[in-house]
């Protein structure tokens, strides 16, 4: 029986073809150090990893490709922006939906002297706009919240808390760990100021990239975390001030990178809105599916189209951590039981410390699966 | 290695700086290949751009406003 992968919230597997060539590619003809040494392998790394930060500024509506850091992960990204940013005595908004990502930097920083706010969100995971502008303060620096919960999906105002930010003169960073790839995102419509990706889930690249965009001029206030050979002003002995060589110290992921390269070619070639249609549609015959199954509870919304294709479930009277196994052992479904790496998530929708059992569809996902997935979810909730 | 011809290099901050110098020239049209900066010249990143003599002005209003670059150094 084939496997029916339905994990790609934590990586997306398989990664479309193009993303293995281009890594083939370039370990087979490319190789060299990029930009380091300038003979002609070198500079064609350089080409590719260039050629990569074209691609997302293309997918994100940035128009100036310099803006890209490269990272290992979100989480990084994540870590430069909080660590890098904030200073005593200044105060930062959240979501009641963060990733541990955020939330541990954010708590360690609070520990360090700044002071935190956490927006209460609904059971269903959201969160209303409105509830943001009694918390702002005089020092508020910063608002971090997540473009969509990777617990339930639910997808966060993005665009009307950019707008807040802008208007008080916030500073605005998205975590898009979950949506970049999967739902449209326009830093300047949004009014982000900072993006942070992860290139492994729905930007169909390999584990270990990422990134962060930052909004020009705003690398002024932003220390980097590590500093390093950057192939730029070696007679110097300080790290360089200019993007984005201030946050790229060491050698690139350049192998990875240009496989990031082209799974984000990839999305542009089918079109978001093509891939944002297919996902939607697997997850809204799943959530149909579960909602006509007794002993079933869904979180979230109830509609496909307000998340990302990821579904929190449990099943009545057996733990997320048995179905997973009954999952992967009877029927090939390979999910992701517990709490996700985001326990305030799950106090907040009510699933802490149990968690859930959390389905998360692919633009590789068939319909056919999601059908074998709901005649799993039915054997087990009957015992058979 | 002696040249009759007349060289210049354009000097960028960083090798992205560089990359992305190469591709808008491609684009406009005009010549100019990426070299290891000369050890004589003083360096800001290991890559830069060399073009000839008559391509010098082209370069300068081509890149002015679409990317930095530090300087433009004759060869
Ligand atoms: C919402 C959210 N933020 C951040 C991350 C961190 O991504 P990564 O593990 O690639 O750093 C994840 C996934 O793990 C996530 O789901």
């Amino acid at each position: 029986m084939d496997i029916i992968y339905f994990d790609n919230a934590a990586t997306s597997w398989p990664k479309p073809d193009a993303t293995l060539e281009a890594m083939n590619r370039y370990n087979e003809i490319t190789g060299g150090s990029p930009g380091r040494s300038a003979h002609r392998l070198s500079i064609e790394a350089a080409r590719i990893i260039f050629d990569t930060r074209e691609s997302l500024v293309e997918l994100f509506g940035i128009t100036d490709s310099l803006r890209i850091v490269f990272t290992k992960n979100a989480t990084e990204a994540l870590n430069i922006a909080i660590f890098g940013l904030l200073k005593k005595g200044d105060h930062v908004i959240t979501s009641g939906m963060e990733h541990n990502s955020v939330m541990r930097p954010l708590r360690a920083m609070e520990a360090g002297g700044i002071e935190l706010s956490v927006i209460p969100c609904s059971e269903r995971g959201e969160m209303d706009p409105q509830d943001i502008p009694p918390y702002i303060k005089k020092n508020t620096r910063a608002i971090f919240l997540t473009h969509a919960s990777n617990v339930t999906g639910t997808i966060m105002p993005v665009a009307e808390v950019g707008k807040i930010a802008r208007e008080k003169g916030i500073i605005f960073c998205v975590d898009a760990a979950q949506t970049a790839g999967a739902i449209p995102i326009d830093v300047e419509e949004m009014n982000i100021d900072l993006l942070a990706f992860t290139g492994h889930k729905s930007l169909l690249g390999p584990q270990g990239t990422g990134g962060l965009y930052i909004r020009k001029g705003l690398e002024k206030n932003i220390a980097p975390l590590c500093m390093g050979g950057t192939g730029s002003r070696s007679e110097w002995e300080e790290q360089p001030a200019f993007m984005p060589d201030k946050y790229e110290s060491g050698t690139l992921n350049a192998i990875g990178i240009a496989g990031l390269g082209a799974g984000v070619r990839y999305i542009l070639k089918e079109g978001i809105g093509e891939i944002r249609k297919k996902e939607t549609a697997l997850a809204g015959t799943f959530i149909d599916g579960i909602a006509a199954i007794d002993g079933i509870k869904l979180y979230g919304l109830d509609n496909a189209p307000g998340r990302t294709a990821v579904v929190s479930f449990n099943i009545n009277g057996i733990s997320p951590s048995e179905a997973a196994l009954a999952f992967d052992e009877k029927f090939n479904i390979m999910e992701r039981p517990g709490l996700h790496c985001a326990p305030l998530a799950h106090r907040t929708i009510g699933t802490f410390p149990g968690g859930t059992n959390r389905f998360s569809f692919g633009y590789f996902n068939r319909p056919d699966q999601i059908k074998t997935a709901l005649e799993a979810i039915e054997r087990i909730v009957t015992g058979l | 290695m002696t040249s009759a011809r007349n060289y210049y290099v354009v000097l960028f901050h960083s090798v992205t700086h560089a990359i992305k110098a190469e591709k808008v020239l491609k684009e406009a049209g005009v010549a100019a290949k990426a070299i290891p900066v000369p050890r004589h010249i003083s360096s800001d990143c290991g890559v830069c751009l060399r073009c000839v003599g008559s391509q010098k002005e082209k370069i300068e209003q081509t890149l002015f406003e679409k990317v930095d670059f530090s300087r433009i150094a004759h060869l």
